[in-house]
């Protein structure tokens, strides 16, 4: 059984089989979207981030507020960046582990391509336009969720479709969590957006559910959208890309059964934990704290998993920076998913809800996982995709993982000082018992970490504008006139 | 071993069935209870559904996304019930589709915001926040004093929210006009509005009865942000949930 996994795993990347060539032109539309809306949403990151320390930014204009750009923000950076980046390694990774050619061919994923690009486009402009269910990272209202759910189906379609046609006796692991991945996300898409239309021909709606019960469902949602959009099928990526490129096997089997299951059956239950001492009633509450608390051990799971599949692989890390952004990736995941549990704890939580603590512990996870683990696959898939020999520049790549890790250090530290310290100051009495600080004296005390965070998300875009030169130039079919070998032994040399 | 993992990895179909089954379950367990436990929301007196006016404000206060820096639901802390109030009851947004306790706090909480300034204050505020507080990071929204408040729908959005359950009865919905101009005119004879509408606040900031902008409909819906349980009169059995 394990050499049936490391064959699929370790299934080269040539375009046929039985004559009968991968869809590759799709992956490749998916590739150059994913970088495209990659820099979209960090560059609307970094711009709603100085809105924060300088408030004139907002420019007075209605479409231009913090209000309306924070859900165009984080849209473009889950749905845009991360939802291309997981359906098209989802079609490449699928038909290798499959050894067929994605089911349907290629029109019906280039519907799926124009289909999720049209969707992103119709929520982005609505979010500037002000037309918003409000309910966080489920905006859009209820004519795009439609349009969603109909190229989810074909999505679905394609990829179960692929592994049933499969030449390989075994479904692969990563194909485990892409498909619970599709499966979870069309469900709670579904459940948490049903509403009803004030009419056909307007965009506004009312949610089917009211007040604490649309708290559950939206935090139900909410919560796995980070389980099963940002994790479940980030592993997806972690399990094909990592031994690919480390050209070692997975390092358990075992463990990535016991590791998946109880993953997916945990996640669900985390979603109160954003409702501690809410109205929402103390047994939801308590349900939510333990499974949060329990998912530390099978997320850890999938760390060790894949951290410890580059055993006997270590030096690849010195000289592949592309396997440096994945294998860190994973680190950052392993951190984030121990800070995630802390915080679920209903004491610690009092502290940190409401504050950057929370935003900090997100950005841990978006830009140090799900972010640098899309780099690692754009690294190995551009040249795989575009028949080069390698990358452009080995050094690019290098500079690129330094700059975004020196921004994400800066911003996670600056949040979590500002968290804290505001979550402090809303709690501190002075010596005569009257709370110390009004609430404006904690906006005023937050500016200098706001400045931070502006630089660290600037450093960050600035890593994926490096990448976007790199990509360019590997597709124009350059190779960097220095030799290849050579670069990354500069590069370790110097570190 | 009867079982093997390998008859699972060899079946798609059984495989995305017992995954299906297996992300079910979490959430069955935590919501289908909260709409079959009656306690979960309190019996408390008061809470009434919006009326047109804040009914429109409220949508004003999704459309700019105020909620992704302003919380509704104070925590049961002693030092949030002395800054924003009583904390928040799950009964005080039965009538929330959707819901607005948001989950960050760059600006204070808003759950009962409502009387504690003046309409004057908020319409100044809402202009020019650093006008009124210097060191305020909110965006302007001075563009809601210009802009004419679009109604003619107002019978479609109370009556959708009946079709969902909130309780607008027909008389509700007959003088649902009425009663939004009602709000917005300071020289109107509001006697059946708050017949209606218990405690709604009248709103006029153009000094026009006829002309009323999205800040009246905004300003309405804040002024009435947790007024209408009265806090102070709640015994610990009506808090059970």
């Amino acid at each position: 059984m394990m050499k049936g996994q490391e064959a699929a795993a370790g299934y080269a990347t040539a375009g046929t089989l039985h004559g009968e060539p991968y869809v590759e032109d799709v992956v490749r539309a998916f590739v150059i979207a994913t970088i495209f809306w990659g820099v979209a949403a960090f560059a609307v990151g970094v711009y709603i981030a100085l809105q924060l320390a300088y408030p004139v930014l907002n420019l007075d204009l209605e479409w231009t507020t913090f209000g309306r750009l924070r859900p165009l923000h984080t849209s473009a950076a889950i749905f845009a960046f991360g939802g291309n980046a997981l359906i098209g390694t989802s079609f490449y990774v699928v038909q290798r582990t499959c050894r067929v050619r994605l089911w349907g061919g290629s029109t019906p994923a280039w519907f799926v391509f124009w289909g999720y690009q049209f969707f992103i486009v119709l929520a982005a402009l609505g979010y500037v336009l002000g037309i918003t269910q409000s309910k966080e990272y489920a905006e859009p209202e209820w004519y795009a969720d439609l349009w969603l759910a109909l190229v989810w189906v074909v999505y679905f379609a394609i990829f179960l479709g692929t592994i049933v046609k499969r030449k390989e006796p075994h479904i692969y692991v990563a194909n485990w969590f892409y498909l619970a991945f599709i499966i979870t996300i069309a469900m709670l898409h579904i459940v948490n957006n049903i509403a009803m239309p004030v009419s056909l021909f307007g965009t506004k709606s009312y949610s089917a559910y009211a007040g604490v019960q649309d708290a559950m469902i939206q935090w139900w949602y909410g919560h796995n959208a980070v389980g099963f959009f940002l994790t479940a099928g980030f592993l997806g990526m972690m399990y094909y890309f990592i031994p690919k490129r480390a050209e070692r096997p997975v390092y358990s089997y075992r463990l990535s059964i016991i590791h998946f299951w109880a993953l997916i059956f945990i996640y669900i239950w985390a979603g109160p934990h954003h409702l501690h001492y809410t109205a929402l009633p103390d047994w939801a509450q308590m349900l939510g704290m333990t499974f949060s608390v329990m998912l530390w051990m099978p997320s850890w799971g999938g760390m060790i998993n894949g951290i410890m599949t580059l055993s006997g692989a270590w030096d690849k890390l010195r000289t592949d920076p592309g396997l440096r952004f994945s294998v860190t990736a994973v680190a950052f995941y392993g951190m984030s998913t121990f800070e995630g549990p802390v915080m679920s704890i209903r004491a610690v939580n009092g502290l940190s809800h409401y504050t950057d603590w929370t935003v900090g512990h997100v950005h841990s996870g978006a830009l140090g996982w799900v972010a640098f683990i899309t780099f690692g696959a754009i690294y190995f898939l551009v040249p795989a995709l575009w028949k080069r020999r390698e990358m452009y520049s080995t050094r690019l790549i290098s500079w690129h993982f330094w700059i975004s890790t020196l921004g994400i250090v800066l911003y996670i530290t600056s949040m979590w000082v500002s968290g804290i310290m505001q979550g402090l100051m809303w709690r501190a009495y002075d010596s005569l018992g009257f709370l110390q600080y009004s609430f404006v004296e904690t906006v005023a005390a937050m500016h200098p970490f706001y400045v931070v965070r502006a630089l660290g998300g600037l450093l960050f875009l600035s890593g994926a504008l490096i990448m976007v030169y790199n990509v360019w130039r590997t597709v124009r079919g350059k190779v960097e006139a220095a030799p290849v070998r050579a670069a990354p032994v500069a590069v370790g040399a110097a570190e | 071993m009867a079982f093997r993992h390998e008859t699972i990895e060899k079946n798609v179909v059984l495989l995305a069935v017992l995954t299906l089954l297996t992300v079910s379950i979490g959430g069955l367990v935590q919501i289908i209870p909260l709409f079959t436990i009656e306690t979960t929301i309190e019996r408390v007196e008061g809470m009434r559904p919006y009326s047109p006016l804040e009914l429109m404000g409220r949508n004003i206060y999704i459309r700019e996304g105020c909620y992704v820096c302003h919380s509704q639901q104070i925590r049961p802390f002693k030092d949030e019930v002395e800054r924003y109030g009583h904390y928040s009851l799950a009964a005080e947004s039965m009538f929330d589709r959707p819901f607005q306790w948001g989950s960050k706090r760059t600006g204070p909480d808003l759950a009962r915001v409502g009387g504690k300034y003046s309409n004057d204050w908020h319409v100044a505020h809402l202009i020019d926040p650093r006008a009124v507080v210097p060191e305020s990071i909110m965006p302007s929204y001075a563009f809601l004093a210009n802009r004419p408040l679009r109604y003619d729908d107002i019978v479609a959005h109370l009556e959708t929210n009946r079709a969902l359950g909130v309780p607008y009865t027909d008389e509700m919905i007959a003088n649902a006009v009425a009663d939004l101009r009602a709000q917005a005119n300071p020289d109107a004879n509001t006697t059946e509005l708050l017949k209606r509408y218990p405690k709604a606040v009248v709103t006029n900031t153009t000094g026009d009865p006829n002309n009323i902008t999205e800040m009246d409909a905004l300003v309405a819906y804040l002024q009435m942000l947790g007024t209408l349980v009265q806090t102070t009169d709640l015994r610990l059995e009506d808090l059970r949930q």
